[in-house]
């Protein structure tokens, strides 16, 4: 059964990228030298053969994170068997929400070359101040109060952003003082907000709230939502290469597109059934799978996303080249302060509360965490954003796992300890063998 | 003719008003003129009255030792310096380039020695960056692709296996190629050259040569900046030496001798050029032959 652990990540990927379809080229999988097969081959056999000797020269892009998936599915599998029930699957899918979304406000600060250590208590910050919104006597509509703690994580992400960019300072210190200052605002915001946050602690009444990591849709919507996504991705990805072949320009094979969306489906089909045993396909899944389709886009189909892996890849050529390096330093700490916002409203609604004892400095490492494993560099310019939803995920698992073997804190550290460390590896031996003439 | 030009450095000399060398026909006007261009850092004289004519379609082999002043030159070229005296002409009017995007728009580019090319982005994403092309705010890729491959196909720059491949799996030669034609891509009218064939090997050396040539040859003014004699003299229309921050010499390339060049280089004065020019013998600096023209 490890195969469905595999398939729904696979289904966010394939979904993703047949959502949004980000890069008609090596461009957004920049870890990878030389083209991408998808523009080398004339057909399907070809594609698979210049697939292979890519893995083998080490340019494997997400494959590791998803062989490695498999094989934290099978072992969890074998050691519990209620690891790939509906209902762990379904559980295990609000767990990574808030994991996914951290991870993905990490990677857009990690893409820079920068980072951002405050992200968690960034997340605590926002989810506090629209707890608190739909919690007084005469509450905000839900809408604005989620804005409103998108707002504010946005802004802290700005100012950031701004210090480090006007002070030249490097953005570690910057979001260190970050890290603990927020810790002491959050505590000082639970002060303020008398007895509503009464032993720190704010729980959420609101149902909409709630709902986003632990309701689900109807078992017909499921399916109806999967069949238009797949849908649409797929005519979108179809005509994009018909476009690139009406100007001459190479397009990866049909058969390559056709057996991309229907593995898509396939995937998505294998998990929404998984699912709804369970109730349905919780909300948080799509909402991811709509973040990171955005997020593809910023980074991928927008200028400010190329320029942003250009600032990353080498700042002097992108000074060079007329672009404005603060303001793309600010916006993407903005960004990551959007993202970090999201993850606050997440895990306030898995937990149903959100308190002081948020382990705001212990979640910013699940974030980097998850980055690195899903393939973004440290060092800027490399990676993707399906790369840090994946890495997201991976860590969500283990957390999952090792607290099903009852392993309890001790194990999940360590776990994520060794998976970090062994994608590090991988990727670094990958690059080895695969350093260019 | 070798013509001296190394002045005191304030007034525009009077020699170089015509562009044409002996013994070659200059088939276009000077696009850049500089006339007694200098340049100091406080008390430091980086570059001491320079006149220089760039004609389109031609190279300009700039050749000097080390802190003989050609990337300052370049420098006050390309917008980064402002020079402390002088003045430049652009198409025969008087142009001050306060800032490298003065000089873009003016139609210079300058290919730094460093190629200044992001690794991790793909031939067409690193040859528009900065330019992208839009619609409806989103990149268009299609053509921006089309945009990229037709400034390659120009430069008949044919040798990449595919042009979304990042640019660092190319070979150096590439790189600079890419580098190139980036720069052109902006309408460039001048492109300078810094130490361009520097580090490659030499197939690719001959790649960035032809390169070189072709710029010239679909009208662009080139600057080159060498220290290999050997290139300089494949690819140079014309030669100009300086030394010290003076232009010691300037003119033809078939004028010059890898000798000639050398002792312009290294002491600011050539016997062998004289020989069999019948004119100045040496030339010194500070002295004036006024033989060009």
């Amino acid at each position: 059964m490890a195969t469905k652990e595999s398939g729904d990540l696979d289904r966010e990927q394939q979904a993703g990228s047949v959502a949004v379809a980000g890069e008609p080229a090596a461009g957004a999988a920049s870890v990878a030298v030389g083209a991408a097969p998808e523009l080398l081959a004339q057909s399907l056999g070809e594609y698979g053969k210049i697939w292979l000797r890519r893995v083998r020269s080490g340019e494997s892009g997400a494959l590791p994170v998803v062989v490695g998936l498999i094989a934290l599915g099978i072992y969890f599998q074998s050691s519990q068997s209620h690891f790939l029930s509906a209902i762990n699957i379904f559980n295990l899918m609000g767990q990574a929400g808030w994991i996914i979304t951290i991870a993905m406000a990490e990677a857009c600060v990690l893409l820079l070359g920068e980072i951002d250590l405050s992200v968690g208590f960034n997340a605590a910050i926002g989810a506090t101040v629209t707890a608190w919104m739909v919690s007084i006597h005469d509450p905000f509509p839900t809408a604005v109060a989620i804005l409103a703690g998108l707002a504010v994580c946005a802004a802290i992400g700005a100012i950031q952003g701004l210090i480090t960019v006007w002070l030249k300072i490097p953005s570690f210190i910057v979001t260190l003082a970050g890290l603990l200052g927020l810790n002491g605002v959050l505590i000082w915001l639970f002060e303020k907000t008398g007895n509503i946050g009464l032993g720190g602690v704010i729980s959420l009444h609101n149902t909409f709230l709630f709902d986003l990591t632990t309701g689900e849709m109807t078992p017909a919507t499921g399916w109806i939502v999967l069949v238009v996504g797949v849908v649409l991705g797929g005519a979108y990805v179809i005509t994009r290469d018909q476009r690139r072949r009406r100007h001459g320009l190479v397009a990866p094979p049909l058969g390559v597109t056709l057996l991309k969306i229907v593995l898509a489906g396939g995937i998505g089909a294998a998990l929404v059934a998984v699912l709804n045993v369970a109730g349905g396909v919780p909300w948080v899944v799509p909402i991811v799978i709509v973040l990171l389709g955005i997020m593809t886009i910023v980074l991928t189909r927008i200028r400010f996303g190329r320029y942003l892996y250009a600032v990353g890849g080498n700042a002097e050529a992108a000074r060079r080249a007329g672009i404005n390096l603060s303001r793309i330093r600010v916006l993407a700490f903005t960004f990551c302060g959007l993202l970090a916002g999201v993850t606050g409203i997440l895990y306030a609604s898995l937990l149903g509360s959100i308190s002081t004892d948020f382990q705001g400095g212990q979640y910013v490492l699940y974030a980097v965490a998850g980055a690195v494993i899903g393939g973004i560099s440290l060092f800027g310019g490399r990676g993707r954003m399906l790369g840090a939803v994946l890495g997201g995920f991976v860590v969500a698992v283990i957390y999952n796992g090792v607290d099903l073997l009852g392993l309890g804190a001790a194990g999940q550290y360590i776990w994520t300890a060794l998976v970090l460390l062994a994608a590090v590896a991988l990727d670094a031996l990958a690059r080895r063998g695969s350093t260019p003439a | 003719m070798v013509a001296n030009s190394a002045g005191d450095g304030a007034a525009p000399a009077a020699v170089g008003a015509a562009p044409a060398m002996t013994g070659t026909t200059v088939a276009y006007p000077p696009l850049l003129q500089l006339r007694g261009v200098g340049r100091n850092f406080g008390p430091v004289q980086a570059l001491i009255g320079v006149d220089l004519d760039i004609p389109a379609g031609q190279v300009t082999a700039l050749v000097g030792d080390n802190g003989a002043g050609k990337s300052t030159l370049v420098k006050c070229i390309s917008g980064i310096y402002q020079p402390s005296s002088g003045e430049l002409r652009w198409k025969g009017n008087p142009v001050h380039i306060h800032s490298p995007r003065d000089a873009t728009n003016l139609g210079i580019a300058t290919v730094y020695q460093d190629l200044a090319l992001c690794d991790n982005l793909d031939i067409v994403q690193n040859m528009m960056l900065g330019h992208e092309q839009l619609k409806f705010g989103i990149l268009d890729e299609v053509s921006m692709e089309l945009t990229a491959k037709q400034t390659l196909h120009d430069l008949r720059v044919t040798s990449v296996r595919s042009i979304r491949q990042p640019v660092g799996s190319l070979s150096g030669g590439q790189r600079q190629a890419v580098a190139v034609a980036k720069a052109v891509m902006l309408d460039a009218r001048l492109v300078i050259m810094d130490e361009p064939t520097a580090a490659l090997g030499v197939s690719q050396t001959e790649l960035v040569i032809s390169l070189i040539r072709r710029l010239a040859d679909t009208g662009h003014a080139v600057i080159m900046i060498s220290h290999n004699l050997n290139d300089v003299l494949a690819v140079a229309d014309r030669i100009a030496v300086l030394y010290l921050g003076r232009l010691v010499g300037v003119g033809p390339a078939a004028e010059f001798d890898r000798q000639s060049i050398v002792d312009l280089m290294t002491t600011g004065a050539s016997a062998r050029l004289g020989n069999g020019h019948g004119s100045a013998a040496a030339i010194v600096p500070g002295a004036r032959t006024g033989s060009e023209g």
